[in-house]
C-alpha cells in the first residue's frame, strides 16, 4: 500500500512539477506547453470545434457561391455569375419579405412580451406555472406546433370542423395569409424576446422606480424614463435574438402561409434541393447571412452594448 | 403655529403583527427633526408612510392640517433621500438632478440653470453636470442626490439614514453640511437613522423609536439629560446602570450587592429601579475628600479617548465606567475610590 502511494506521488508529481523545485531533466514537451501556456491549450477543443464545425461549412458556402451555376466541385473557376443571377431576378422580394416580417415579428413581440415579462418578474403570485407553460411547448419540435395550427385553423379543421358539426355554421378561417404568417412566427420566437426581456426588468432596482414616483414621475413617466432604458440590456439582447431568428425563418410561411409568400430561407431550400442548384443557393446564403450581420452590427453600434452591460463602465 | 406634518394616533399592523404603536408626532415648519431607533423599531415602516409609499392601518396623517394618508407618494409635495440613494444609473449627474424638473415639463434652459445652482450649492464643480453616476465617488452621489431632491422643491425633505454608508470622516462633514443647507433653505428636514449621535449633532428635535412606540420627543439636550426610561439613557451613550429597590426611608439598596446609595432629590420617575449615572459624573476621589455616594474598587483597564480618558473600575465583581478629563493619578490594577453626587445620577424606569 505504501509503495503504491509513493509510486503514485512520484506519478503526480511530474504530471505537476513544483516549478520552483529545480528540476534535474527537463519536462517532456506537453508539459512544458501545459506549465506555459494552460489557457490556450484549454480553449483548444473549442476551438477545433469552431473551425470544424462552424468556420469551415461557411468557408465552403462562401467558395460554392462562386463556382459556376448547377456544379458540385469546388475546383472550377471562379465567376460572379450566381450573384449577377439574384441581382437580376426577383430573389430581391423574398429578401423584402423576410425583413418586413422579421421587423414585424421584433415589434409584435416587443409589446407582447412586456406585459408577460414585468407580471412574470414582478407581479404574479405563481410566476414557475408561468415560465414552465411557455419552456414546454420548446420540448415540440417547431413544425409540429405549426401543423398543429394548420390542423386548428383548416377548412373542415378542429375549430372549423367543431363550428360545422354542432351549429352548422362556416367560419372563415384565417389560413394562408400573411397575418397569420406573422402570427405564427410570434408564437414560435415568443420565448427568445420574453426571457432576456424578463432578466432585463428584473435588474430594474425598486428603489429606481419607488425614487421617480416619490419625485413626481406618473406610471408613463416611470416606463419611459427609468423602467424602459434600465430593462434596455435585456430588450435589447432579446430583440436581436428575434430578429436574426426570424430572418432565416422558413416553416412559418411555408406551412400556414402556403404559397401566399416566399421567405429568403424557402427560396434557399429550393435552390439547394429542388433546382440542385448548390452556387445559387450559396450566393443567396451569402447575401443573407451579410445582411443579418450588418444589421445586428448597425444595431449593436447604436445601442452601444459596452454601456448597457458593463454598467461599471 | 400649525404644524406642517402632523401624525394623529398612527397604526401600523402587518398582519397580526403591530409595527407602530399610536404614533403622534407634530413636525413644525422650518424644522429638523430626526426620528432614531435601533433597527426593527418601524422607522422604515413610518417613513414610508411619511412618504406615500404605504398607508397607516388606522389614524392620520395630516399635510397642513389635511388628510394625505391615501395620496399616493407621486401626488405629494415631499420627497425622500433613500437609503441607496436610488440615483438612476443610465443618466448623468446633470440628468438626475433636473429629472423632478423634466417631469413638470420645464423648459430644458431653466432646467439647466437650476442644476448648475445646485451643483454650486452642494459645492461640486460645473464639470459634474456631464459626469456619470458611476464615475461619482460616495460623498459625491450623497450630494446628487440631496441635489435631486431639493431640485424637486418639497415641502418637506425626509431622509432615510443615506449617510451610513459613508465613512466615519465624510459623515460627519456631511452631517454639518446638511444642517446648514437646511438652515439656508429653511425647509422642513425629517431624517430617519439608528445613529443618535447623528441624531445629535443635525436635529431641532429628536424623537426616539422603540418596537413600534414612539418613546421620547425632545430637544437633543433634553432626552440627553432627562431620558424618560433606562432604554433613551442607555440609547443616548454608555452609562452606568445599577438595578435598585427604594426603601421606606428614601434610600436605595442594589438589588445585587446591597450597597446602599444617596437618591436623587429630584426624580422622574417614582417607581424607578435602575440607578443611571453618566461615566463623566463620576469622579475618582483623592484620600479623605468624601461624596453622596462613594464606592471602593480596582482600576482594571484605561482607554485613551484624546481628549478625556475612560477607566475601568471593577467594584464588586462589577465594572463601573469612568471618563475624566485628562488623565488619573492612579494606574492599571491600584485601588481606587470613587464617587458621585446623589443628583448627578438618574432614577428611571427599567
Amino acid at each position: 500500500m505504501r509503495a503504491w502511494l509513493l509510486s503514485l506521488r512520484s506519478r503526480l508529481s511530474s504530471m505537476f512539477p513544483d516549478p520552483v523545485a529545480p528540476d534535474v531533466s527537463p519536462p517532456p514537451l506537453a508539459t512544458r506547453l501545459w506549465q506555459r501556456a494552460p489557457g490556450p491549450l484549454l480553449a483548444m477543443p473549442v476551438l477545433v470545434l469552431l473551425l470544424v464545425g462552424f468556420l469551415a461549412p461557411l468557408i465552403l458556402v462562401v467558395t460554392y457561391s462562386f463556382m459556376p451555376p448547377h456544379t458540385f466541385s469546388l475546383t472550377q473557376a471562379p465567376t460572379l455569375d450566381n450573384y449577377r443571377n439574384v441581382f437580376s431576378s426577383t430573389y430581391y422580394v423574398s429578401f423584402g419579405w423576410s425583413v418586413l416580417l422579421a421587423a414585424l415579428t421584433t415589434v409584435l413581440l416587443l409589446l407582447v412580451s412586456w406585459p408577460i415579462a414585468y407580471g412574470l418578474t414582478r407581479s404574479f403570485s405563481k410566476p414557475m406555472v408561468l415560465t414552465l407553460l411557455l419552456v414546454l411547448p420548446l420540448f415540440i419540435s417547431e413544425n409540429v406546433r405549426l401543423f398543429g395550427w394548420v390542423l386548428t385553423l383548416s377548412n373542415h379543421g378542429v375549430l372549423d370542423g367543431t363550428a360545422r358539426a354542432l351549429f352548422d355554421v362556416e367560419l372563415p378561417m384565417p389560413l394562408y395569409n400573411i397575418p397569420i404568417v406573422l402570427f405564427g412566427m410570434a408564437f414560435i420566437f415568443l420565448p427568445f424576446m420574453l426571457f432576456p426581456m424578463a432578466l432585463g426588468i428584473s435588474m430594474i432596482p425598486e428603489s429606481c422606480r419607488e425614487a421617480a414616483y416619490d419625485l413626481g414621475a406618473t406610471r408613463l413617466q416611470v416606463l419611459r424614463e427609468v423602467e424602459i432604458p434600465l430593462a434596455m440590456p435585456g430588450i435589447a439582447i432579446g430583440s436581436l435574438l428575434t430578429f436574426v431568428l426570424a430572418l432565416g425563418s422558413i416553416s412559418e410561411a411555408k406551412l400556414l402561409g402556403g404559397q401566399s409568400i416566399i421567405m429568403i430561407a424557402h427560396e434557399i431550400e429550393t435552390a439547394f434541393t429542388y433546382a440542385q442548384n448548390w452556387p445559387l443557393g450559396a450566393a443567396l446564403a451569402t447575401l443573407l447571412i451579410l445582411l443579418t450581420a450588418a444589421m445586428v452590427i448597425a444595431l449593436l453600434a447604436r445601442l452601444d452594448m459596452e454601456r448597457l452591460l458593463g454598467r461599471g463602465r | 403655529m400649525a404644524p406642517i406634518l402632523e401624525l394623529v394616533d398612527v397604526h401600523k399592523m402587518f398582519g397580526d403583527f403591530v409595527a407602530l404603536e399610536r404614533i403622534n408626532l407634530e413636525i413644525h415648519d422650518g424644522e429638523f427633526v430626526t426620528i432614531v431607533g435601533p433597527s426593527g423599531s418601524g422607522k422604515t415602516t413610518l417613513i414610508r408612510m411619511l412618504v406615500g409609499m404605504d398607508q397607516p392601518t388606522t389614524g392620520n396623517i395630516l399635510l397642513r392640517g389635511e388628510r394625505i394618508n391615501e395620496i399616493h407618494a407621486n401626488q405629494r409635495p415631499t420627497c425622500m433621500v433613500f437609503q441607496s440613494l436610488a440615483l438612476f444609473p443610465h443618466r448623468s449627474v446633470g440628468e438626475n438632478i433636473e429629472f423632478p424638473l423634466k417631469i413638470r415639463a420645464v423648459p430644458k434652459a431653466s432646467r439647466r440653470a437650476r442644476a448648475m445652482e445646485l451643483l454650486k450649492q452642494l459645492h461640486l464643480p460645473e464639470s459634474f453636470y456631464h459626469k456619470g453616476i458611476h464615475q461619482c465617488s460616495g460623498g459625491e452621489r450623497q450630494r446628487v442626490a440631496l441635489a435631486r431632491a431639493l431640485a424637486f422643491d418639497p415641502e418637506i425633505l425626509f431622509f432615510d439614514e443615506p449617510l451610513s454608508a459613508l465613512d466615519y470622516r465624510l459623515r460627519k462633514t456631511l452631517e454639518k453640511e446638511l444642517k446648514a443647507i437646511q438652515r439656508s433653505t429653511g425647509k422642513t428636514f425629517v431624517y430617519i437613522t439608528h445613529s443618535i449621535e447623528e441624531a445629535m449633532v443635525m436635529s431641532d428635535r429628536i424623537a426616539i423609536l422603540r418596537s413600534g412606540r414612539m418613546v421620547q420627543v425632545g430637544t437633543p439636550d433634553e432626552i440627553y439629560h432627562r431620558p424618560r426610561d433606562a432604554f433613551v439613557a442607555q440609547f443616548m451613550g454608555e452609562i452606568n446602570r445599577f438595578s435598585v429597590q427604594k426603601a421606606s426611608d428614601g434610600t436605595l439598596t442594589d438589588t445585587d450587592t446591597g450597597v446602599r446609595y444617596q437618591a436623587p432629590t429630584r426624580v422622574a420617575d417614582a417607581d424607578g429601579t435602575a440607578l443611571m449615572i453618566r461615566p463623566e459624573q463620576i469622579r475618582l476621589l483623592p484620600e479623605g475628600e468624601h461624596m453622596d455616594n462613594v464606592l471602593s474598587g480596582v482600576l482594571t483597564q484605561s482607554y485613551s479617548l484624546g481628549s478625556r480618558t475612560q477607566y475601568q473600575v471593577s467594584v464588586d465583581g462589577r465594572t463601573v465606567l469612568v471618563e475624566l478629563l485628562g488623565r488619573a493619578n492612579a494606574g492599571v490594577g491600584d485601588a481606587v475610590r470613587i464617587g458621585w453626587p446623589a443628583d448627578s445620577a438618574m432614577l428611571l424606569k427599567a
